[in-house]
């Protein structure tokens, strides 16, 4: 920190580095998005998955669950919930399963109420995810 | 206090230690339905009591983060606030919009709250961290432009020092990034991909910047080392965080759908995030023991010291333990994150804030520093919460071990549920922890309240 390396210096580091590296940043996302057609499974999407994502998002399943790996840590990974239940019927089984007042003692998923529509949406939503390409994430079918 | 428009501060810093009592009581309760699981179902069941949690820690910083501002830029720009009306009615429409949107969360369903603001016209919501209604992002939007006008309008037209530019950097930052809030496409790829935009060039890039101005600020107030030397480090903090930050934001996008070369990206630049930290604390102690003059804010010092350290230990130390993609395959979405999560955000953004509370907050009280027993109420309470912190963050850290083997890496993976029954001890010690970690938030309060104290006037 002496005299040789001075405060103009350290400033067009500044300046310069982070420049550079939210250029590379672009450059790497506009790379990324030309990638994404091949892996991101979006072929599948349609009215249903739509509409899965919007019932996704209003009832807030990522406040207790992770989507790929993503949110929050207290329910289980849903991006190969299709695949652990074997079928999208087991999925939208379950989801209407839940009782109303919970279960003593245990966590226990809320009961949503969904209509058929939404069920088999949030169902097709989730096979959709479980088809998105994640570089074999995650290590096994537990999630 | 050398300007008058500085006493804002006071009002954005007294909503900030209110909601942060909020958000602590809401991390308790969630901690116990870890283990207890039907606390409070269904009326409050873990999504909504983590919403709250979550959103009321971004918006108690940002109202930090804002009286920060609107304490130290008069001072360092040498004149009164641009608009000190302006500060105090963005103020009182913040405060509202934010207490709206948390009573929106705890009284009606998710869903119904969803209706009742018309998220079908935008939909922005129910996505980590970003669950406010799109009407409240709106409002976020228009209080954070408003904002940046004002500080803006008070640093072009004062004296500019490398503080409050870097400063005016990272709050501009702040609100280009937020916009990224109101982009949600059906692709879940993409919609991951950009939500980082938010979540990661916030957290690991320009909150960096506004921490590392308002670190500097204090520390030039009270050690009165030269501007100069303070100036050069900051310099070098904030390009070493942006230089490993912005492409470590890769560290996100290994499991993702992005592509594989990320997991290049994304390792190595993110292995290089805990430098930046680890030279912040350099620089605090480097500056705080050339000191040239005896502050008589003690406590205000041990904060400093304090968030550099905690900031490097949580964000740094923690952070690296799981961002190589090759450990991150296993770590990725368990308690680990979360473990980390804690530390890192209590020692950056919640200790930084609390150090510029320290300091300032005695002389828009009007006096230099407060006496030795509010100060040593102080420490008391900057131990306890950091002590318990470093134990949430180490049982957290030990259920996030036995998670990822139980669940991911033994040859004989068990289910999810199975395994937190199994590592549920864990989450009791943590709730121990949280709970102490409230003791500490109550002796801070009380700190404030001390009388007959022998008070530094001059």
């Amino acid at each position: 920190m002496k005299e040789t390396f001075t405060k103009g210096m350290a400033r067009n580091i500044y300046y310069g580095g982070s420049l550079f590296f939210l250029l590379l940043f672009f450059a790497l996302t506009f790379d990324t998005i030309s990638e994404l057609p091949d892996r991101d499974n979006r072929q599948a999407i349609n009215e249903s998955v739509t509409l899965g994502k919007k019932v996704w998002e209003v009832n807030n399943c990522i406040g207790c669950h992770t989507l790929l790996g993503e949110g929050a840590y207290f329910a289980p990974e849903l991006g190969n919930v299709v695949k652990r239940y074997g079928s999208k019927a087991a999925v939208k089984a379950f989801i209407m399963s839940r009782p109303k007042d919970g279960v003593p003692g245990r966590r226990s998923m809320p009961q949503f109420n969904l209509t058929e529509d939404e069920l088999q949406g949030v169902a097709d939503f989730l096979e959709y995810v479980g088809g998105v390409n994640t570089e074999n994430w995650p290590p096994n079918i537990q999630g | 206090m050398k300007y008058q428009s500085q006493s804002v501060a006071k009002l954005y810093f007294i909503a900030a230690i209110g909601l942060f009592v909020g958000q602590i009581l809401f991390g308790v309760i969630m901690g116990l339905q870890y283990v207890m699981g039907d606390f409070l179902f269904p009326y409050i069941p873990f999504n909504v009591a983590r919403m709250v949690h979550t959103n009321l820690l971004i918006v108690w910083l940002l109202f930090g983060f804002m009286g920060a501002s609107y304490y130290l830029v008069p001072e360092e720009a040498e004149r009164e606030l641009y608009a000190p009306w302006l500060a105090k009615l963005m103020f009182w429409i913040f405060l509202f919009a934010g207490a709206a949107t948390i009573l929106g969360y705890l009284l009606v369903p998710y869903a119904e709250l969803a209706k009742l603001t018309m998220n079908d016209l935008l939909p922005t919501m129910g996505r980590e961290f970003l669950e406010q209604p799109t009407i409240t992002k709106i409002g976020i939007v228009i209080v954070v432009l408003a904002f940046l006008f004002n500080i803006g309008m008070t640093v072009l037209t004062g004296r500019k020092t490398v503080v409050t530019i870097v400063l005016l950097t990272g709050l501009t930052g702040l609100a280009v990034f937020f916009l990224f809030a109101f982009y949600n496409p059906v692709n879940i790829v993409l919609d991951k991909y950009f939500w980082w935009w938010v979540v990661h060039l916030w957290v690991e890039g320009v909150w960096e910047l506004i921490m590392g101005a308002i670190l500097a600020f204090v520390l030039i107030k009270i050690t009165g080392v030269d501007r100069e030397v303070i100036e050069k480090w900051l310099y070098i903090i904030i390009a070493l965080t942006l230089i490993s930050g912005i492409i470590g934001t890769g560290h996100h996008y290994f499991w993702i759908g992005a592509p594989g070369y990320w997991q290049w990206f994304g390792s190595i630049f993110s292995a290089l995030e805990p430098i930046p930290f680890f030279v912040m604390t350099l620089f605090a102690f480097n500056v705080v023991n050339k000191r040239r003059r005896e502050h008589p804010n003690k406590v205000a010092t041990l904060w400093a010291l304090g968030t550099a350290v905690m900031a490097f230990l949580g964000a740094g130390v923690w952070g690296f333990l799981h961002t190589l993609a090759p450990v991150n395959y296993y770590t990725h979405g368990t308690q680990i994150t979360a473990a980390h999560g804690h530390m890192a955000f209590y020692g950056a953004y919640v200790m930084i804030v609390l150090t510029i509370i320290s300091y300032s907050m005695p002389i828009m009280r009007g006096r230099v520093a407060n006496g030795p027993k509010a100060q040593v109420l102080e420490m008391w309470s900057f131990w306890l919460m950091t002590v318990s912190m470093v134990f949430i963050t180490l049982f957290l850290t030990g259920a996030g071990i036995l998670q990822v083997y139980l669940q991911r890496y033994s040859d004989t993976p068990l289910g999810f549920m199975v395994v937190q029954d199994k590592i549920e001890l864990f989450y009791w010690m943590r709730e121990i922890a949280g709970l102490i970690f409230l003791i500490g938030l109550i002796v801070y309060i009380m700190s404030f309240f001390v009388k007959h104290d022998d008070e530094v006037t001059a």
